[in-house]
This record gives structure tokens, sequence and C-alpha cells, in this order.
């Protein structure tokens, strides 16, 4: 069954505004803050139009201080709502990486279970823009270090529009990381998907012959260079992490025990990167069952320059997964 | 201004009696460190219970609180269970976080205790959700909001102070002001030192009060809370005092002179009430010993609790990490 409606193609910017606007519907204790949300239309133009609908008080303008209106998110999380905050970038949130960390990420463990902190924290994170070194970094490793943050990855559009809900239902703070360049990225959504969790990992693409994990604004290189493997002859498997605190090891241990080889893809610097610690992970639980060492394919260690050939440069691409993959199966 | 004359005998012997128990609670605190009870970092809230006493009686129940990590005497003029605190200082299961929190981090739910927080102006923009919060709801709560002098030179004061402001939230700013921020002299870290001025330059009313006064401070606090809830958004309160113990059980107080401490110590807030109720007629020797016995009674009980709690399980470790378990792939 198609109709005009759910045949429509949509963008990954106007799924995650659905997916607001939703919660601002359902839910009268959630509310939107952050800077520009409102009359700007947000930044990367995500919450354009909601200030129209639904007024000031539930889609509420900033002033330029990240740590006390990200605070303020949380106390007002304490008080029984449900905010969602927007901090422009990755970037910027380090401004307020105090809340986040010694407040949101601590309090209910440390108050003895007393206090939960149901805040939602959507970030732009990644490169490709020609923004340069302090609008382009990929930090959600950060993040996802500390115990007490969920950290998730939208990837695709059917996550970009439910996973929202997920974690507006959840009593922890949940980190929602959205790429820069999926914003105008379009397509289909899923009719029939109708929610999400935020808890597992996602097989992309089934193949049996090499394992490419990978989260956010890598999945899409990771599945063009899985098309151009299956033209080789290789068979690769493609997993979407989604969520990365708490990892969800287990579906990609259970993926790289049936290809024995694993690549993992990862827009963050590679010393300290999630790509490492999914790499500790399975070279500690499933060593015996690899064929190949493992390898991973991760940003150059540099800032993040602002020209166009050096910031690709930077970034991993298809050719480098391929050839990483290629390298791991041995053809 | 309110004196002491003027003080039914009832209420003159309860401020008295809460500035005490937190001052006797205190000084047992100090024992039991040095036996080695209780352990990590101490804050001592000496020389200053007239400003926690003061303002708590200004709050309502359903008023929230947010503190510091000098917070035993708020703690207590809250209305949190000493015998919950002290076992909490002993790193105990019964203690009010079950010991993850210690001395620092006191949070307490029955009493809307927001915290215990070592992060200094850590807590302020918490005070300013909360305060959101009541506000979005339609309630007519004040979050009150501790913090030293020394949280005057973080950026998240006056994004804080700003976007209450802004918001016209009602949110009651406390700013205790002892004169050092661990071993730095007001002086020597801010270039406008009438801290009050500050606030005001964010639309904020502001006023200084004289923190060793408990009628004082009761007083000014009674009148920002009724501004705060007639609409008049924050209020802000810098009130003069001086902490008369170390800035923490590591302090060799090479900082200040040992003359300073005494003046302030003649000062103090106990002293000068007691001075003046006795003066004034309200308080005998005969009062005052069952006012300490009292306190004495409830600190040993205290003590006694703390010493028979029990250790949380190491099983229990990962509890309340977070609210609910990821499910399984």
């Amino acid at each position: 069954m198609s109709t005009a409606a759910s045949s429509r193609r949509i963008s990954y910017r106007e799924a995650m505004r659905m997916a607001l606007r939703e919660a601002l519907q359902r839910n009268p204790r959630a509310f939107l803050m952050g800077e520009d949300v409102g009359r700007y239309g947000g930044c990367y133009a995500v919450s354009k139009g909601l200030l129209q609908e639904f007024g000031e008080e539930r889609v509420r303008d900033t002033p330029l201080s990240e740590s006390a209106f990200v605070g303020a998110a949380i106390g007002a999380a304490l008080g029984g709502f449900r905010p969602i905050v927007e901090v422009m970038t990755v970037n910027f949130s380090l401004l307020c990486l105090d809340q986040i960390v010694n407040t949101a990420a601590t309090l209910r463990h440390m108050s003895g279970g007393q206090f939960s902190v149901p805040v939602v924290i959507r970030m732009a994170t990644g490169a490709g823009r020609q923004l340069a070194a302090q609008h382009s970094h990929s930090l959600e490793n950060w993040y996802a270090h500390v115990p007490g943050l969920r950290v998730v990855a939208p990837a695709t559009l059917d996550d970009a529009r439910w996973m929202l809900g997920a974690a507006l239902a959840d009593p922890d703070p949940v980190l929602i990381f959205e790429h820069v360049l999926l914003y105008n990225v379009e397509g289909e959504l899923d009719a029939s998907i109708t929610g999400v969790d935020i808890d597992r990992a996602a097989v992309r693409r089934v193949g049996s012959d090499v394992t490419l994990i990978t989260y956010g604004g890598s999945l899409g290189k990771t599945l063009a260079a899985a098309a151009e493997l299956a033209a080789r002859g290789i068979a690769a498997e493609v997993i979407d992490l989604r969520t990365l605190r708490p990892l969800d090891i287990g579906t990609v241990l259970a993926s790289v025990r049936k290809t024995h080889r694993a690549v993992i893809v990862d827009e963050g610097w590679r010393s300290g990167s999630l790509a490492a610690e999914v790499a500790a992970r399975i070279a500690e639980d499933a060593f015996f069952d690899l064929d190949a060492p493992l390898a991973r394919v991760c940003s150059a260690e540099v800032p993040v320059p602002y020209a166009k050939h050096l910031e690709e440069a930077v970034l991993p691409q298809v050719p480098e997964i391929v050839a990483a993959a290629r390298r791991a199966v041995g053809r | 201004m309110r004196s002491v004359t003027d003080l039914p005998r009832e209420r003159a012997r309860e401020l008295l009696a809460a500035m005490l128990r937190i001052r006797r609670f205190e000084e047992k605190c100090i024992e039991l460190y040095s036996a080695g009870k209780i352990r990590g970092f101490l804050h001592l809230y000496i020389g200053q219970e007239a400003i926690a006493v003061g303002v708590m009686r200004a709050l309502r129940a359903r008023d929230a609180i947010v503190a510091t990590y000098r917070e035993h005497g708020h703690a207590l003029a809250r209305g949190l269970s000493m015998e919950a605190l002290l076992a909490e200082m002993f790193g105990k299961l019964e203690g009010c976080c079950h010991g993850r929190g210690g001395s620092m981090h006191v949070f307490d739910a029955r009493t809307r205790f927001y915290g215990g927080n070592a992060i200094v102006g850590g807590g302020l923009p918490l005070a300013v959700g909360l305060a959101l919060a009541s506000t979005l709801a339609g309630q007519n709560d004040v979050t009150a909001c501790f913090f030293g002098e020394g949280a005057v030179a973080e950026g998240e004061f006056h994004e804080s102070l700003n976007l209450a402001a802004l918001w016209r939230l009602p949110v009651l700013f406390l700013c205790e002001n002892n004169l050092y921020a661990m071993g730095t002299a007001l002086a020597r870290s801010e270039s406008q030192v009438e801290l009050n001025v500050k606030a005001a330059s964010y639309n904020i009313p502001a006023a200084k009060v004289d923190g060793m006064d408990v009628l004082a401070v009761e007083a000014a606090a009674v009148q920002a809370v009724a501004a705060i809830r007639a609409g008049s958004g924050p209020q802000f309160l810098e009130l003069s005092t001086y902490r008369f113990r170390a800035h923490s059980m590591f302090d060799a107080e090479l900082y200040r002179d040992k003359a300073e401490v005494e003046r302030w110590k003649q000062h103090g807030p106990i002293v000068t009430f007691s001075a003046g109720l006795r003066a004034a007629g309200l308080l005998d020797d005969a009062e005052l010993a069952i006012i300490e016995e009292t306190v004495e009674r409830e600190i040993a009980a205290a003590v006694a609790f703390a010493e028979a709690g029990t250790l949380e399980p190491v099983s229990d470790l990962a509890r309340d990490v977070y609210t609910r378990e990821a499910a399984a792939p």
C-alpha cells in the first residue's frame, strides 16, 4: 500500500523535525531549548517552524551560555520535565562538559538512586562541510566513555525519525549525535516502523566474509565500500552500532564469529577512539574466532583543516575502507 | 531590622538551638575525622551557621535547595536526618546516598535537597533549571541556591544569573561571602569585590546582609522569598560571613592571620546571638544547658546509628548508574 504521504521523500533533517514535533505534541512536559532553535529555526534548520507551532514557552531560544542552559535542562529534568536541548555542535558542548559529565551522568548513582536525570541533549558532530577545526570534530567517544550517559548516533532516516522518542522515554540522560552531512540526505521512511530501541546495534547489510563496524556519518561510506567489495566478490557484513554507550557488543561479536574478520570505521581520531574500544572488545571476547588482524579506518590525527582536499584527506573514505577489508580477507 | 528584644522566647531558642546543633555536629565531625571514621574531604561550616538557619526558616517544604560541598549546615537546617547525614559521611548504606556521595555530595529527595555539589559554581545552572520546572508547572516554589564567593569567578555564575533574570525565574541566589576561596582572598581574585553589584548588573535585586546575624539573614530571606513568590524573578543576597576553621582538613591556613580569625570569632553568629538573648533576658545558663544536652543526645544517637550502619554490598556497585538496564541483544 502506498500513498502520496508515505512515499514522499524526506530529508534526515525533516525526519528529526518530525520526531521533535511529535515529542512536543505528545508530551506536555517536553520542551526544546538551545541557541537559535526558535526564531532562527536551528543552526542546521532542524527546528524550523516549531516556534510558530508551539510557542516560546516550549521552543526556547537561549543565550550563548552552554553551561547554564544545559545545566538548566538538567535541573528542569530533576524538576519533572523532559527537556530536549540542542547544542549547536559537539565542539561547543565542551563549554557544558561540566554539567553533562559532573552532574547529569553522576546524579543518579551518587544520590543512591534518589534522582534520575531524564534529559535529552542533541548535537551536531563530524566534518565534511569545510568548517575547519572548531566545528568539525567527532568527540562523541568522549561522552561514550562516561558511565551514566547513553550515547546514540542515528545514521538512517528511520533512526532520525524514531530515536528521539526512545531517548525521551528513557529515564536517564541521552545524548544524540547527528552527523552534519546527514541532514540533507533524502529517502523514504519505512512505513512499517513506528518506533525503535536505543539499545541494539543493527546489521545494515548481511555478508559472510568480513564485518565492517561503524556508526553515524560513516555508515553511508561503509555501505558504499560494501557495495564495491561485493563487485569484487567479497561479501561484507555492515554493522551500525547505533548506540555508542552502552555498546551492544553482542551483535558485533556474533557477526565476527561468522565472518572471522573485522574492520572498524570511525570518524574519530584513532588514538583512544570508539574504534579502539570495539577492537579491544573483539580481541578480548572473540580473539580465537579471528582469521585476520583487526583493522581500523579512522580520521588522520590532525585538527580537521579547512581546505577541501585536506579535509577529505583527513576523513575515512571509501577506498580506504575497501582496501582495509581486502587486506583482511586477503584478496 | 528586628532586634533580639522583639523575639518570642520560643523562637529565640529555636534559632539558637538550630545553630548550636550544626556547630556541635561539626565539632564532632572533626573528632570523627581524626579518628578515621570520616574520610575524604571535610569542609566545615563553623562560623557560617546563621546563614543556613536564617534562610531555611524563610522557605517552605516544597521549595528546592541547591548547596555546595560545604553543606552539612544546610542539610541539617533543611531537616535532613542527622543520622542519615552522619552515616553518609561514614560511607554506610544507611547514609542518605548509601555512602556513595560522602560529605561533599549530600542529596535528599524528601526535603528537595539537590546536593551537595563539589564543582564550584556547578549548582547554579541546576538551580535555574529547577526554578524553570516550577514555573512551567505553574507552581509558586522557590529554589534557594547557596554558593560561596569563589563561585562568582566562574562563568557558570554569570551565565546562570543572566538566564534566571532573563526568564524571571524564582531563584534565590545566596552568596556566602566568607572572604576566601580556599586560600585566595576575594581582593586577590575579583576586580569588583562588592558582589551584590555584579548581581545588580544582571538586573537582579541584590542586597548585602550581615551573615553573622541570624535575624538579619532571616529577615532578608523572608523579604526576598516574598518578592520572588510575588513574581519578581530572581533575588540575590550577599551574606558577609567568615569560616572559622580551615578550608578543609588539609589546610595549614598560611593565607590568613590568626588575629584576623580571632577578630571574626568575636562576632560569631552563636556568640553574639546568645549574648543578645542573655542581655534581653531570653536565655539563661539553665536554658542553654538544656539546648546543649538535647543537641548532644541527638549527636550521640547519630554517631551510634552511623557506627552500627552496614556497608553497601560491592555486588550493588553498578546499581543506579542507569535507571534502566539496556535490553539484551
